[in-house]
């Protein structure tokens, strides 16, 4: 990919990044950081890519431990995340 | 699965996530926001099965370990985040979050190591940065938890020339960096990753509890950003995306949550908290201090017109939220005005207390933030205090040098009557002396949380 669209794409994000969460109370916080937290997880596309190209057994085993790390990541934390958000859906009024 | 079907179905996910964002910043759209989120994470994933990277064939090389590795991590990860206590979320998300930075800084590693001579110096520079600041976001992230878990001390820890020593480490953290960029090879690379996962442990040693929150959510940040620079080396738009989003919004919120404590970010990372608190020798003196009964307090809240209860987290570590929802619809019934104070910072993390408190179904309308229910102590007859220290102790305003000095308190020691349930006369998490304990309107009522409530409940429904 050129570099200026990668660029491009880098600026913009973290514009949106601002934005989305500039006035959050502070109720939401914990559970932001959380979501903000599994969303990151993602990087296990990233580790499945680098399995993929493994060819020594060096190579392999990281990526093994990367993808089990990213999957903990992921998904755990979409869990817990919902589990907190749960709890204040249950008292709404 | 050819480029563009890929790129696009990478694309949705990307949006996926900024929809994520926007939902969680408000609490009707907060769960749909997670959900969102989970399944552009999971749409993201699936497609990678379905398209190789270097044209070669599907289905992808070692399946079998990629697919057993995904077990594992669910095998570990779901049973851990369904069966955490609420009171212990904080070190949870600290301990995902750290596993994130590592993951990103091993696939950082074996990409370079793949690539070998053909890596380009933009490619190395990034590896350098993902490991870095990947190995940094793991071990801090390890010393955060081991706080919060009380697995080791949460006051600061200070070593002698311990700035000299983080600098030091810095500093060739920095140097090895560059000897990595100029000449390729693996050992540099390892010696970066180990000097790095040192200078983490350093960097978050010296914070002090209270601070914890903040280094996890600037930790949090920093994970974000290798996952973007991995997309850059694997050249995966969604990573990119992603990452710069996480690493964006996670420091937007580092800067609320600092705001909310009323501390500098900068002052959090260097050393607001090395200062030493001034009156250490009150802490091991015997002082005298009013205890009362549970009659008491029930006497005491039964003629009161104003109540406001303060919780903190040993309200939560005595699982003490229904009995104290039982005491407050109680006091109602009586025609007594109840509020709950609760400080942006309550529990263990910005919001932490509201989640409790969520647990045992407390109305959202009884709970007041710390600006509305400030001006009110003036006429407040009684303020309980149950599990909390910090977060009400007047020296964050009277006492400059001190740990939490400048950090916005709830005012309760304008409240005519306050009451503190504690299990002992032990300082809170700031690890500070509470000047208030010692105040001539102030009763103490040891014991568990729980069990006191219980007996106060009982002589309040006796009156």
């Amino acid at each position: 990919m050129d570099s200026m669209a990668i660029v491009s794409i880098f600026v913009l994000s973290v514009f949106v990044g601002f934005e989305v969460v500039s006035k959050v109370s502070s109720t939401l916080h914990t559970p932001l950081m959380s979501g903000a937290n599994a969303i990151h997880g993602v990087i296990l596309v990233g580790a499945i890519i680098v399995a993929d190209h493994s060819k020594t057994n060096l190579e392999l085993g990281l990526s093994v431990a990367a993808i089990i790390l990213a999957t903990i990541n992921m998904v755990g934390g979409f869990v817990v995340t919902d589990r907190m958000l749960e709890m204040f859906k249950g008292n709404k009024k | 699965m050819s480029r563009t079907v890929y790129d696009l179905i990478g694309l949705a996910a990307g949006i996926a996530f900024i929809l994520a964002l926007k939902g969680l910043s408000h609490p009707k759209t907060a769960r749909r926001g997670n959900l969102i989120g989970a399944f552009g994470a999971g749409l993201a994933t699936l497609v990678v099965f379905f398209y190789s990277n270097e044209g070669s064939s599907l289905p992808l090389n070692n399946l079998g370990w990629i697919l057993g590795a995904i077990a594992v991590g669910l095998i570990i990860g779901v049973p851990a985040a369904r069966k955490v206590q609420m009171t212990q979320m904080p070190q949870l998300v600290a301990l995902f979050n750290g596993v994130g930075g590592g993951a990103a800084a091993l696939v950082a590693i074996v990409e370079y190591l793949n690539l070998g001579d053909q890596a380009t110096t933009a490619v190395v520079i990034f590896t350098v940065f993902t490991v870095i600041v990947g190995c940094v976001s793991f071990s801090g992230s390890i010393i955060t938890f081991m706080k919060l878990q009380e697995l080791m001390t949460t006051r600061p820890v200070i070593f002698p020339a311990g700035r000299f020593i983080i600098a030091a480490t810095l500093v060739s953290v920095l140097g090895v960096g560059g000897w990595v960029v100029t000449a390729l090879g693996t050992t540099p690379l390892l010696i970066l990753a180990a000097l790095s996962l040192l200078f983490g442990i350093l960097f978050v040693l010296p914070v002090g509890g209270a601070d914890v929150p903040i280094v996890i959510s600037l930790l949090n940040a920093f994970t974000g950003l290798t996952v973007a620079a991995s997309g850059y080396v694997l050249d995966s738009t969604l990573l990119i995306i992603a990452g710069t989003l996480v690493g964006a919004s996670g420091t937007i919120l580092t800067r609320l949550m600092a705001e909310a404590m009323g501390r500098s970010l900068f002052g959090t990372l260097f050393g607001a908290f090395t200062a030493k608190p001034q009156d250490v020798a009150a802490a091991g003196e015997e002082r005298p201090v009013r205890s009362g009964s549970p009659d008491d307090v029930a006497i005491l809240l039964n003629y009161a017109r104003r109540v406001v209860i303060v919780p903190g987290f040993g309200l939560a570590v005595a699982q003490a939220q229904h009995t104290v929802r039982e005491l407050a619809d109680l006091m109602i019934s009586k025609g007594i005005d109840v509020a709950y104070g609760i400080h942006p910072v309550a529990g263990r993390m910005p919001g932490h207390m509201n989640v409790l408190l969520a647990e045992a179904n407390v109305p959202y309308d009884q709970l007041a933030e710390m600006d509305e229910v400030n001006p009110t102590f003036g006429q407040t007859d009684v303020a309980i205090v149950i599990g909390a220290n910090d977060v009400v102790n007047p020296a964050a305003q009277t006492t400059p040098g001190c740990p939490i000095y400048g950090m916005p308190i709830l005012e309760v020691n304008h409240a005519a009557n306050i009451i503190f349930l504690k299990r002992s006369m032990r300082p809170g998490f700031a690890g500070i002396e509470n000047e208030l304990l010692y105040d001539p309107k102030t009763m103490l009522l040891f014991g568990d949380a729980k069990a006191s409530l219980t007996k106060v409940v009982s002589a309040l429904k006796a009156l």
